[in-house]
């Protein structure tokens, strides 16, 4: 009788892996990252990649613009109706770490819209390097940093890069003209971070967000196992 | 009752999405009408009781048992900004979420699923209140306290504000404070006699007219 009464309307706690109606819900994968570092490039590069296998959505939280939103829909990478815009109150973190709930929202209306779904990707807003995705929203995390940004920032660790389920190292292909030195940085990174993944990519270069994809693809497939 | 579960559901950082939102202080500050701690303490005056005083009363009926049905129309006839009664409903859900994992409750389950899109909020944290084994009068204050809290810790964050100035021009409303919660209590006993409309209707046209103007901005902070 209580498992009749908690299938019966909106859930009320959204880590629970399954919906009100008792079905299993889509993977969610969160972005975070520095200001410029390339989270909505790699976003919609994944939505390239994965768009005709999976069936995916988007929610961006834009700090005070729709721009990431509307950089999504001119892209084309997605029909507009699978790209959700959160607002944030100048505090991207909060949204995403400390009140989830419209974030939440966002996720369960997508599923409810435009569902059933795969796989949500959820962008946080341009933050610092301790802006990490609440447990209670997301299954797994990519925090993305760029080569531009200093090549000291894996050295310097924080929150973001030591413990994100995924470290991407952006923007390889400007390396040379920044000073940049990456098998420092990879040093660096590999000593933050242990066992956990770090991908190296350039966007602008074959082979792209392969990688990423890879890793999304595997994440999914233990999800649903 | 707990007194302490007052001071869970009245924290700041309790989490149902009220970060994001400046209950009109984005609007006014753009506008120039509040530039600093004596202007955004004027405005938290009017707004205590314009919008806090009706937001306590709608809490406090909640509490005392009042159908939330009818209380939600009752905030809706109260809130001509469509802007703003979206920007309620979205808070309502919102705090429907975390109230529900924190206090569950049959009468929460109930609101959730007669409004799975939100009810206005206040109406909304009379229930919470109640959950949380709180009276009409906490939630009388809680409401009261948050038509005011809202637009100043967004305008530290807008204005660049001393924060030790918003929160004295808070800590100078509070004799009123008290009287608007006492006020509202007093007006939910009569709703609960009489029906809703002896809510009290008290309007700020300006903040509904910003709203809907605030809703349009393509740049903003804020949510509302």
């Amino acid at each position: 009788m209580h498992l009749d009464h908690s299938l019966d309307g909106p859930a009320a706690v959204s880590a629970d892996a399954h919906r009100p109606d008792g079905s299993h819900r889509a993977l969610r994968i969160g972005l975070g990252g520095p200001v410029g570092s390339g989270k909505t490039a790699t976003v919609a590069a994944l939505c390239r990649a994965l768009r005709d296998e999976l069936s995916l959505a988007v929610v961006t939280n834009d700090i005070y613009t729709r721009e990431d939103a509307e950089f999504l829909l001119r892209e084309a990478v997605l029909p507009p109706e699978r790209i959700t815009a959160v607002e944030t109150g100048a505090c991207p973190h909060t949204a995403i770490r400390d009140d989830i709930s419209a974030n939440l929202e966002a996720v369960e209306d997508l599923e409810d819209e435009v569902g059933p779904l795969d796989l949500i990707l959820v962008e946080s807003g341009g933050d610092n390097l301790t802006a990490t995705f609440s447990r209670g929203l997301v299954d797994a995390q990519i925090f993305v940093i760029d080569v531009a940004g200093g090549d000291d920032i894996p050295r310097k660790g924080g929150p973001g890069v030591t413990t994100a389920d995924l470290l991407v190292v952006n923007k390889t292909d400007l390396a040379p003209y920044v000073g940049s030195d990456l098998a420092r940085m990879a040093a660096d990174a590999k000593a933050q971070r242990a066992q956990l993944p770090v991908v190296f990519q350039s966007l602008r270069t074959e082979p792209g967000v392969r990688d990423v994809a890879s890793w999304v693809r595997a994440q999914l497939a233990a999800w649903t196992a | 009752m707990s007194r302490a579960a007052l001071l869970v559901l009245a924290d700041g950082r309790f989490p149902a999405g009220g970060h994001a939102h400046s209950g009109g202080a984005e609007a006014a500050v753009k506008a120039g009408r509040v530039t600093g701690g004596a202007s955004l303490e004027s405005f938290c005056r009017g707004r205590l009781h314009t919008t806090g005083r009706v937001s306590a009363a709608l809490a406090a009926a909640a509490v005392l048992g009042v159908d939330p049905a009818e209380l939600d129309a009752a905030a809706d006839a109260r809130t001509p900004s469509p802007a703003l009664r979206v920007a309620a409903r979205k808070l309502g859900r919102q705090l429907m979420r975390a109230a529900r994992a924190t206090w569950p409750s049959e009468e929460l389950d109930a609101l959730a699923r007669e409004f799975p899109k939100g009810a206005h909020q206040p109406v909304v944290l009379g229930l919470a209140a109640r959950a949380a084994g709180l009276g009409a009068l906490d939630a009388a204050y809680c409401a009261a306290y948050e038509s005011v809290s809202g637009p100043a810790s967004a305008t530290v964050r807008l204005l660049s504000l001393d924060p030790f100035d918003a929160t004295g021009a808070l800590a100078r409303l509070a004799p009123e404070l008290d009287r608007v919660a006492d006020q509202a209590v007093e007006a939910a006993r009569m709703v609960v006699d009489e029906g809703v409309d002896a809510l009290p209707a008290a309007s700020a046209p300006l903040l509904e007219i910003s709203a809907e103007v605030h809703a349009a901005w393509p740049v903003r902070l804020f949510a509302s």
